[in-house]
């Protein structure tokens, strides 16, 4: 049997903290019981985990891959390099791509381009044809190619009875996994936020720019709670960003209503102020918001009012963001920085990090069966090994994405991922990504 | 001082100087030969991403009077939409080795966003609806002219303040010289947060006109009747216009000021616009001298020497 071992550091999962070594079945991607003895001789290769924590791999619920359609901003593969580099073993692909992932035929294409990719690519749909909000997507024939999560991102469903039927439509489908279907919402009411370039306030006042204010938001989380409400069907709340939606959302979890949420590393690392620079860098959607917000943000992380921590990784070529601000299209790198970020920016146990980028993310997205650990044998390996007193600074011309659009450039960060270890593959190795 | 960007990076010892190099500018102006070799061979480009034959014309003479060369580059903004990056833009316009740049630009910050991408000297010529610094230089030296000065002196600025270059250059103009300024105008035309503005907002018109120095009314664009920013046309001018009935609630001496172009009939009555008390004019004659002085401040001899007179 050809092993993987994994040795001298801290294995932190649901099921605590113990100081083991790891033994992986090259063959089979399978966590294996570690033979005793030093690993040097039982396995074929060793990772040093030395001052480490040996972690589920990371999922992410909300990545932008641009495949098919813009390729020259990322692709599936290049996209997947950043999401093991920052130690995703799992990554759900949006369905904005052109054409839209809204029929069999693209999402297909999508799942065949992921399996050579150095991570799991899940890819979501649609809900409306096009994400034009009008018309349901053949939900029921992209569940049976794999899809769990429907999603319009880049824009909220806004008809409010499209969305209930949406609900109820998905909510009742069988498939053959027994996992949830989520229906994941970009929560924005489209109608207050038009012209909207970066938050409504102070900022936005002063600099002369279109703003979305915040409750362009938090009317679409009020909404969708109603429907969570109405149809008892899940509603997955997209990056949430204001004050607002945390305490509508832990109002609705409060009162037991089926909903979920996720944050991006942004939203609790950058306020509006950095606009201030007039690059579009910095131009996101939903905006950066105020420092009220950001402490929000992190009160909702660290109490489990929001569930997931999900990158709305959004490559972008440099040529379409060297734009005036309004004009740059929105959006910013974030896979190769998550980790960095939360382990700098949250004042969290390790054990809450990993719930937050793995245990939970992997039970929304349908792929708990292989990701999210426990790591115990028998599981597929899926891990990350993550030194989280390692300092660095974020250098945009040192991702592995096909874009540079990392608004962290220059900062230093705490935190960084050593290894990556995909269904017993290591696909990154020091940080560096093997293939 | 490399680029002018915005007025909140000048101090008031900067405003002043600028104002009193305008006047001395403005004294050549009455000149036979109206012009000063003091930028011969240097190239000032005129690069207008958004149309705009006032401010162009008054740039184009002012660095003629100077003795620059000029270009005009007329871009249309929709040039991103075929796929040219601003950058590319630039960096053309740069290859061509010039010393300024004059932008007029739709978008909030896209000289800013230049001024990274050049060597040369950037001037904003207005920027969306973030800052037009000459405009606002201008403007102090109109009111200064009849004045003295804005110290201690009251400016109403009336109409769409959010959506107004003129408004946010001007505030921080006059107030870093001293003034005190008082914004109007229904609460669909003021900024959304206000936090941070060293003003009073006063939604009486007539409660604010009785008792300023200068009543400053900005251009209404029929395009904020359509966003929903006020009803009717009739109902705008009624109830925020500078009207025959309402100048008489001003003082006697109080100045009308207008960036122009005038919707007459909207913001400000023909009759107000023809008063002796209306400076459109003076307005106009002052952008010249004035953005003589910031080119010279910029490419003149003193240019890395804030100190250095001229």
């Amino acid at each position: 049997m050809s092993l993987l071992a994994i040795t001298g550091g801290t294995v932190v999962d649901q099921l605590g903290r113990r100081t083991i070594d790891l033994a992986v079945d090259r063959a089979t991607g399978q966590v294996v019981q570690a033979p005793s003895g030093p690993a040097a001789d039982w396995a074929d290769r060793v990772l040093d985990a030395t001052g480490c924590h040996v972690v589920p791999g990371f999922v992410d619920l909300h990545v932008h891959l641009r495949q098919p359609g813009n390729e020259a901003a990322e692709t599936i593969e290049s996209g997947s390099r950043a999401a093991a580099r920052g130690g995703f073993t799992a990554i759900v692909a949006m369905p904005n791509t052109t054409p839209c992932m809204d029929s069999a035929a693209v999402v297909s294409e999508v799942l065949a381009y992921g399996k050579s990719a150095l991570c799991e690519i899940k890819p979501s749909a649609a809900i409306t044809i096009g994400r034009d909000g009008e018309a349901l997507s053949p939900m029921g024939e992209l569940a049976d190619l794999g899809v769990r999560m429907f999603t319009d991102d880049g824009t909220g469903l806004q008809d409010a009875m499209l969305m209930r039927r949406a609900l109820e439509y998905a909510g009742s489908l069988v498939v053959d996994d027994g996992q949830p279907i989520v229906l994941s919402q970009h929560c924005e009411v489209t109608a207050l936020s038009q012209g909207g370039v970066m938050h409504e306030g102070t900022v936005s006042s002063r600099l002369g720019l279109g703003g979305q204010p915040a409750e362009a938001e938090e009317l679409m989380v009020a909404r969708d709670i109603a429907l969570a409400r109405l149809t008892g069907v899940r509603v997955h709340m997209q990056h949430l960003s204001t004050a607002g939606s945390v305490a509508l959302v832990r109002a609705a979890k409060a009162e037991g209503h089926p909903v979920t949420a996720e944050a991006c590393p942004h939203h609790f690392a950058l306020t509006d102020e950095a606009c201030a620079s007039y690059d579009p860098v910095f131009k996101v959607h939903p905006p950066l918001r105020t420092a009220d917000d950001v402490a929000a943000i992190k009160a909702g992380l660290a109490d489990g009012t929001i569930d997931a921590i999900a990158t709305d990784h959004a490559p972008h070529t440099p040529d379409s963001k060297e734009l005036p601000f309004d004009q740059a299209p929105p959006g910013m790198l974030g896979l190769e920085t998550a980790y960095a970020l939360a382990n700098t920016e949250l004042d969290l146990e390790p054990e809450a990090l990993v719930e937050l980028l793995s245990t939970t993310p992997a039970r929304i997205a349908g792929v708990a069966e292989r990701h999210g650990g426990p790591i115990e044998p028998g599981r597929q390996a899926n891990l990350a090994v993550a030194d989280p007193e390692a300092t660095w600074t974020v250098d945009r011309s040192a991702m592995a994405s096909n874009s540079v659009n990392t608004p962290f450039h220059g900062r230093e960060v705490r935190g960084r991922i050593r290894h990556t270890v995909f269904n017993g593959e290591p696909v990154v190795i020091d940080g560096e990504a093997q293939r | 001082m490399k680029h002018l960007l915005s007025i909140n990076e000048l101090s008031r010892g900067d405003l002043e100087e600028l104002l009193e190099l305008a006047r001395g500018f403005a004294e050549v102006q009455e000149r036979d030969i109206p012009k000063v070799p003091a930028l011969r061979g240097k190239t000032v480009v005129l690069a207008f991403f958004e149309d705009s034959t006032r401010t162009r014309t008054s740039f184009d003479l002012a660095a003629r009077r100077l003795s620059a060369d000029v270009v005009n580059f007329s871009v249309s903004s929709s040039s991103a939409a075929k796929g040219e990056s601003l950058r590319d833009t630039v960096e053309t316009i740069d290859a061509m080795g010039v010393d300024a740049v004059v932008v007029r630009h739709g978008s909030s910050g896209a000289p800013h966003r230049i001024a990274a991408w050049t060597d040369a000297s950037v001037v904003n010529a207005g920027d969306g609806w973030h800052q037009h610094p000459t405009q606002a230089l201008l403007d102090c030296y109109t009111i200064t002219e009849r004045l003295g000065g804005l110290d201690g002196r009251k400016i109403a600025i009336c109409g769409d303040i959010q959506h107004s270059r003129v408004a946010r250059s001007n505030v921080e103009a006059f107030t870093a010289l001293g003034g005190e300024v008082i914004l109007v105008g229904p609460r669909t035309m003021l900024p959304p947060s206000l936090e941070g503005w060293p003003v009073k907002v006063e939604p009486d018109i007539d409660a604010a006109l009785a008792d300023v120095d200068v009543a400053y009314f900005l251009r209404i664009q029929q395009e904020r009747l359509a966003a929903g920013a006020f009803p009717t046309v009739r109902e705008y001018r009624a109830r925020y216009g500078l009207t025959v009935d309402r100048l008489d609630r001003l003082r006697p001496d109080a100045l009308i000021m207008h960036p122009g172009p005038m919707n007459r009939g909207v913001e400000i009555d023909p009759e107000v616009a023809d008063d002796p008390r209306c400076l459109v004019l003076d307005q106009v004659s002052a952008g010249v001298p004035v953005r003589m002085a910031v080119l010279y401040r910029l490419l003149g001899p003193g240019r890395f020497d804030p100190d250095q007179a001229p």
